[in-house]
């Protein structure tokens, strides 16, 4: 019997609103996934530690701060570290074209504008988890 | 793919990322980690495991989090397994427990786990139970279970652990929660929450009048009520104590093989009604349920076909 994919959720940096975010997890959890949401005002370490106990497929971050060309790296960083790296890593939030184009050579497997259909999230989500494969 | 019996020696040596698979393919219930968890089984009985229950916002997340940090003071190795229910229309769940315990997120003295409740697949206890195995078979030696008092499954999930916490809070209607969700007499311990609010007195009060007149399940253990603030600190220490009292009664009362034994009750049964549903399921569901349908076969002798009996 297969299991729902896990993708955990969480806000990095010092921007306090987290209607997007919950926005987010509840359009994946109505997919039939499994949302572990974690909070505003996470660390880089805090995310990487969460989505390691709870075994998760994707991490979706989300930030608004402007912080994204250190937090972004420094997850990916952690998860090579922990030999966690086969977590899937996609963003959301305000990130300019140019830096979006780095972070996905650096590894962010996806990001997403603020106003991105559900579906879109959602396949993006399935299609990554199904490419990645059972592991 | 990992085989899971390769995954043993990095549970075993409390490896998180191995410890964190296992329970992902244990909670699933995958044939393919069955000979580990057989395995792992005889690494397993050590821990202490307090169930929590109480209805939403009585502040079991806070109070799991207070008790971890205490018990993490006292040199414990804390393993949680907080349980939110699924969403009955897409099977999906969003689960927020982690937002009241991040401060322990960096400590590799606790594993925090989330689980679904996976609405009516069931399994709930058995899938539970399992991932309790994997964290104490890990060397997590206080397993604390969190669960909303809601429903059948939750109930036997906090049922199955050494110490049952029911935790009721001031200031979320009038009664006593618990008592309406019909969960008071399953607990060893009262917890009353958010102590530092006001009215939290009378909620002690009307707590300790309702259990004088209810006969306890054991005579010689009479459910203490425990105030607590975790806001404060207030009565965490006390409560820590109180757990370890219980503890000792049930080791030297000999109680604790009753327990055990209707704990492995259960879960022999849960597991079974588990196999059985999936071998419906996977080979069987399309034959019987024709015939049945078709009058060929009365309900009870396709059951009987389907067990081979
Ligand atoms: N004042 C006060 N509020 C509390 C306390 N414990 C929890 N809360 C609040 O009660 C709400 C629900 O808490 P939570 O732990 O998530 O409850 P749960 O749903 O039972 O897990 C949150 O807003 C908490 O901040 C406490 O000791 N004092
Ligand atoms: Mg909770």
């Amino acid at each position: 019997m297969s299991s729902p994919i896990r993708v955990l959720i969480a806000k990095v940096g010092l921007d306090g609103h987290d209607r997007g975010v919950k926005v987010v997890a509840r359009i994946l959890r109505d997919a039939g996934m499994d949302v572990i949401y974690t909070g505003l005002h996470r660390s880089s370490e805090d995310v990487v530690n969460a989505a390691i106990q709870e075994d998760v497929d994707v991490i979706g971050v989300s930030m608004l701060s402007g912080a994204h060309m250190t937090h972004f790296p420094r997850i990916l960083n952690l998860l090579k570290e922990k030999d966690a790296a086969d977590i899937i890593v996609i963003g959301g939030g305000v990130i300019p074209d140019a830096d979006a184009a780095t972070l996905k050579n650096m590894g962010v497997a996806d990001l997403f504008l603020q106003d991105t259909p559900p579906d879109t999230i959602v396949n993006s989500v399935r299609t990554l988890v199904e490419a990645r494969g059972k592991r | 793919m990992i085989p899971s019996l390769d995954l043993i020696p990095g549970v075993l040596a409390g490896r998180q990322r191995d410890v964190a698979r296992l329970i992902t393919r244990a909670e699933a219930g995958d044939d393919e980690c069955r000979p580990a968890m057989t395995a792992l089984y005889q690494h397993t009985g050590k821990a202490h495991i307090i169930g929590i229950t109480g209805v939403p916002g009585s502040g079991k997340s806070t109070l799991v989090k207070a008790l971890a940090t205490a018990a993490r003071q006292m040199g414990r190795r804390i393993g949680i397994v907080a349980i939110d229910p699924s969403s009955p229309f897409s099977g999906g769940a969003i689960m927020g427990d982690r937002i009241r315990m991040n401060d322990l997120s960096g400590d590799p003295g606790v594993f925090i786990r989330s689980m679904a409740t996976r609405g009516s697949l069931g399994g709930l206890c058995r899938a539970a139970l399992d991932a309790v195995d994997v964290l104490d078979a890990a060397g997590y030696d206080l397993i604390i279970i969190e669960t909303v008092g809601v429903g059948q499954d939750e109930v036997e999930v906090v049922r199955a652990s050494h110490t049952t916490l029911v935790v009721s809070a001031p200031g979320l209607g009038d009664d006593i929660q618990a008592i309406k969700a019909g969960i008071l007499e399953i607990a060893d311990i009262h917890v009353v929450s958010k102590c530092d609010k006001p009215d939290a007195q009378r909620t002690i009060g009307d707590l300790k009048t309702m259990l004088m007149l209810d006969m306890p399940r054991d005579p010689n253990w009479m459910p203490p009520v425990v105030g607590t603030s975790a806001e404060s600190g207030k009565g965490i220490d006390e409560l820590l104590k109180t757990i370890q009292t219980h503890h000792n009664y049930l080791h030297q009362s000999g109680r604790i093989q009753d327990r055990l034994r209707m704990i492995a009750e259960s879960r022999i049964l849960k597991t079974a009604e588990e196999l059985v549903r999936r071998r419906f399921v996977r080979h069987q569901a399309g034959h019987f349920i024709a015939q049945v349908a078709q009058r060929q076969l009365s309900p009870y002798q396709a059951a009987q076909q389907l067990l081979g009996e």
